[in-house]
């Protein structure tokens, strides 16, 4: 299911800096089926942003996204969780062994004929 | 006396002191919020494991936000507060939201809307690209989490908000490539005068530019943007300006924390079928109130940044002004001096955001001169050259319309972040002033709501 993305090209470890309040309980999470480590009191956003260079890609064609406005505003953070649950990334808090992806998958749809 | 329902929407600080001084006359008020902790987005906190203090993060209004904060916890057994709620739709006397998946309906006898503001943004070509962020946006990652949104973020764009972000970000540590300011210096005499009704906060943000001064960032004023150089995959690699002076130059950047002051949230208040008014200062569309926060609709008051822009401090007023008329609606006895007090209160705020919206205007005629290419809604990638084509071609200018056959406004947003910059393309396009284009009706659900979403009668 882990698909090849820019994250993994970045020659940075992530856009976000963290400039202080490191020292938090670790809390580990997967994120499209990849092992990450978060800290407690992270978003799903920002623990996508420490690790990589974005949050989705757009659905127009106009390359990779790492939302915008962080106040659930734009809905430009849109991703799902395991069972199917479609959030935003900037007001939603990691919790321990959540599964993230960051694009639908089909299994979410009903199969059609 | 039978015990009244009051309903206030927001915990920011107008919703705050509006519960409070409810609290204050016996009344045991509902408190819907969107946001799992109280403050709103000013005074907004950061999670509870995180040990940095107010001071460290809201500077000098520390004491400000401490004091709404405390409120808070003070009456927090004296509200029913309902976190992660959002207030969806106005309809039938009641107000909708929906509450961990289940949609439910109150009737109130008042109902105080302090919806506060979201950033208002004007397109620049490249911004829909990774690591362009509001400058509110930029404050959020700092003030709630702890980061900067770059390596080397560029500030772009007007208002006080533009410097503050700058400066706590210095103050924090965080790269500054530099602060780009689209406003010309400020020349008008009556800009500063207005500015003057306060003059600690004007003091406040002079201090702030000759910080970041003082630390070697650069600041330019009069800047107009040409573009965000950012590669599809990997996102923002730079900047490209005109200065004043008529140079183009390139800045080196990872962000750009991007933002034209603010626009507040008048969505809830379109649905209840509040009146508006266009504001020629700001060409901003609001609803109309009296100077005590009644609406044009019985029974709803609006306070704070979320009817027009009136700043933390004069939020905390209106807030308190819109709960005593409520009140005092209602039959209720109210202390009339105070009431006064607050409007004077308020009356000196709006002349001292006249004075930033003269020195920070919003530039409109930037609009006019986006290229065809730009993105003006980023949600669907709609373009202004598209929007142009469909003004011609239809021979339209009303907004509603234009969204319609171009899209601009539809999506995931609700044209909160392209709908400003689009009237004035609109406009532009059209050849008409910016007032004739109308405004985008708000319409329910103001946020989008999971398909799952059970409605329940309360």
């Amino acid at each position: 299911m882990p698909t090849a993305t820019s994250r993994d090209l970045l020659a940075y470890s992530g856009r976000f800096v963290r400039l202080a309040e490191a020292d938090r309980h670790p809390v580990e999470i997967t994120i499209d089926g990849r092992r990450a480590t978060a800290l407690r009191g992270d978003t799903v956003l920002t623990v996508l942003l420490v690790e990589g260079g974005h949050v989705r890609r757009s659905e127009f064609g106009d390359g990779v996204r790492a939302g915008f406005c962080l106040m659930g505003a734009c809905q430009d953070c849109w991703v799902w969780t395991a069972d199917g649950q479609r959030i935003r990334a900037c007001t939603t808090e990691i919790v321990e062994g959540m599964h993230i992806l960051t694009e639908p998958t089909d299994s979410l749809w009903p199969a059609s004929a | 006396m039978a015990s009244l329902r009051v309903v206030v929407i927001g915990t920011g600080p107008a919703g705050m002191r509006a519960a409070e001084t409810l609290v204050a006359a016996g009344v045991r008020p509902i408190v819907i919020d969107e946001y799992v902790r109280d403050g709103g987005q000013i005074y907004r906190r950061q999670p509870s494991n995180f040990r940095r203090t107010h001071r460290t993060l809201y500077g000098s209004e520390a004491e400000r936000a401490a004091s709404l904060h405390v409120t808070f916890e003070r009456i927090r057994d004296k509200i029913d507060y309902r976190p992660q709620s959002l207030a969806w739709n106005i309809y039938d006397g009641a107000l909708h939201y929906v509450e961990s998946g289940l949609s439910k309906a109150i009737a109130s006898d008042a109902l105080i809307i302090a919806s506060g503001a979201t950033d208002r943004l004007m397109p620049v070509r490249g911004w829909n690209g990774a690591g362009v962020y509001s400058l509110g946006a930029a404050q959020i990652a700092l003030k709630s989490q702890a980061c900067a949104v770059g390596r080397r973020v560029a500030f772009l764009g007007t208002g006080p908000l533009l410097y503050l972000v700058a400066s706590q970000y210095r103050k924090a540590g965080a790269g500054i490539a530099a602060v780009l300011d689209l406003s010309p210096p400020v020349r008008r005499l009556s800009a500063l005068k207005n500015l003057c009704a306060r003059p600690t906060t004007l003091l406040k943000g002079l201090k702030l530019i000759a910080d970041l001064r003082r630390h070697g960032v650069a600041i330019e004023r009069g800047v107009t943007p040409l573009e965000i150089v950012a590669h599809p995959e990997r996102g923002v690699e730079g900047l490209r300006v005109r200065t004043a002076a008529g140079l183009e130059r390139g800045i080196d950047c990872d962000a750009v924390a991007l933002g034209c002051h603010l626009r507040p949230e008048t969505q809830l208040a379109d649905l209840a079928r509040c009146e508006f008014r266009f504001d020629a200062a700001t060409h901003h569309w609001l609803p109309t109130t009296d100077s005590d926060c009644r609406s044009s609709v019985r029974g709803i008051y609006l306070a704070g940044d979320g009817v027009r822009l009136v700043g933390a401090d004069g939020a905390e007023a209106m807030g308190a002004l819109a709960a005593l008329t409520a009140l005092s609606d209602l039959g209720r006895p109210i202390d009339h001096n105070r009431a006064a007090r607050l409007r004077r209160v308020v009356a000196k705020m709006e002349r001292f955001q006249r004075g930033v919206a003269e020195a920070f205007p919003w530039p409109a005629h930037l609009a006019r001169d986006l290229s065809d290419d730009t993105v003006v809604c980023r949600c669907e990638t709609i373009t202004a050259g598209e929007i142009r084509a469909v003004c011609r071609r239809d021979g339209i200018h009303e907004a509603n319309r234009v969204k319609a056959f171009s899209r601009v406004g539809m999506g995931r947003c609700q044209g909160r972040y392209c709908g400003s910059a689009a009237a004035e393309v609109i406009a532009a396009a059209a050849g008409v002033p910016v007032e004739r284009v109308g405004r985008l009706r708000g319409q329910a659900p103001v946020k989008p709501l999971a398909i799952s979403v059970e409605r329940v009668v309360a």
